[in-house]
């Protein structure tokens, strides 16, 4: 994973494990690796991963079992929410740029079904 | 979380005849936290470390270790990797294990031995045949080979390639711990940036910055690295 040093590292970690879940990459209930593990896989301190996992776990994203470590949650309600937060984000920002290039709601709703040949021929 | 106090400086100041190094630096190191020691060269950080280190008198102001006073006794707490080579060129890298398991109780041999196998630097090469980037590594090996509770690590990456560079990262995060302090002074903050939690900007002695790398990453939306060269510009 390559990081962005404009950004606190802590979150990139979190959009990069959120988008797993969202994409299924990574399972509900599925084992986190150890804050050691995947600091030494990420090549970054293991307290910016045990903060990452706190946050996650405020946001009851991920939850510890003590002694076994942490885990993905297994609610399809916050997964589910997590998709839809995950999207809307990046919808808005799609807007948002549109609009700043003079796009009305009926001229990107055309570009994108003129665009949906490509986004078929990339799936 | 409250977190110990191991290292605590008040009011530092260390002076050569008329040069002022340090000026009133006041630092508090907490367990668990790997800090990037920054400035330019001449900022003061290599006094610094050698004064934390025993090896320099302060001029005035207090170094405590543990709540101790530095003394003979503290230095058993500290593990302190000088910027320079100072490996004998004569020795093969086996026979400088063996001779700083013999210096330092705390020396843990077997872990050298498995570390320098990981980065592949062959124990029975000798020191002047080694590239400047595998000294690096060395180096960097010895000195994390203590059990100590505090590890100052002098310009690292200096003079070392970006692969060696690297993997010296690599070795100083794997090895940390809850129950050390790593301080790194280095002028290449890019490289290092990821694994700090706090950075001290040394600016001619006086410490300009104190803080979380994440938090000041947030607030000020720019890398450290960015910081560094906005607080370092007319320096």
């Amino acid at each position: 994973m390559e990081f962005n040093n404009n950004i606190p590292i802590y979150l990139q970690v979190i959009e990069k494990i959120k988008q797993d879940i969202v994409s299924g990459k990574l399972k509900p209930g599925e084992k986190m690796p150890s804050s050691r593990d995947y600091s030494n896989e990420l090549g970054i301190n293991f307290n910016t991963v045990a903060r990452v996992y706190r946050e996650l776990e405020n946001e009851e994203i991920v939850f510890t079992k003590r002694g076994l470590g942490t885990f993905i949650t297994e609610s399809d309600q916050i997964i589910e929410k997590l998709r839809y937060t995950m999207a809307k984000n990046q919808i808005t920002a799609f807007i948002d740029g549109m609009k700043q290039l003079g796009y009305t709601k009926e001229d990107m709703i055309k570009f994108i079904e003129t665009e949906n040949n490509y986004l078929e021929g990339n799936e | 979380m409250n977190k110990l106090s191991v290292l605590k400086i008040t009011d530092l100041t260390k002076r050569y005849y008329n040069k002022t190094a340090l000026e009133n630096v006041s630092l508090d190191f907490e367990q668990g936290k790997i800090y990037g020691l920054l400035g330019p060269n001449g900022s003061g950080k290599t006094t610094l470390m050698k004064v934390v280190a025993g090896l320099h008198k302060q001029t005035s102001g207090s170094v405590l270790i543990n709540d101790e006073m530095l003394s003979y006794k503290s230095k058993a707490y500290v593990s302190y990797m000088p910027t320079e080579n100072y490996l004998y060129e004569n020795f093969k890298v086996i026979d400088i294990l063996k001779y700083y398991n013999t210096m330092y109780e705390d020396f843990r041999y077997d872990y050298a031995v498995n570390l320098l196998n990981d980065i592949d630097v062959n124990s029975d090469i000798k020191i002047s045949n080694l590239s400047s980037g595998q000294i690096g590594k060395l180096k960097t090996v010895i000195a994390l080979s203590r059990d100590a509770q505090i590890y100052m690590l002098d310009e690292p990456l200096n003079g070392v390639d970006v692969l060696s560079r690297d993997t010296i990262l690599d070795l100083i995060a794997k090895s940390h711990s809850e129950n050390k302090i790593i301080i790194i002074s280095t002028h290449l903050v890019s490289e290092i940036e990821k694994i700090l939690d706090t950075v001290i900007f040394l600016k001619e002695g006086i410490v300009e910055v104190f803080g979380d790398a994440e938090e000041l990453r947030q607030e000020r939306q720019l890398s450290v690295e960015g910081i560094y060269k906005e607080v370092f510009r007319n320096a």
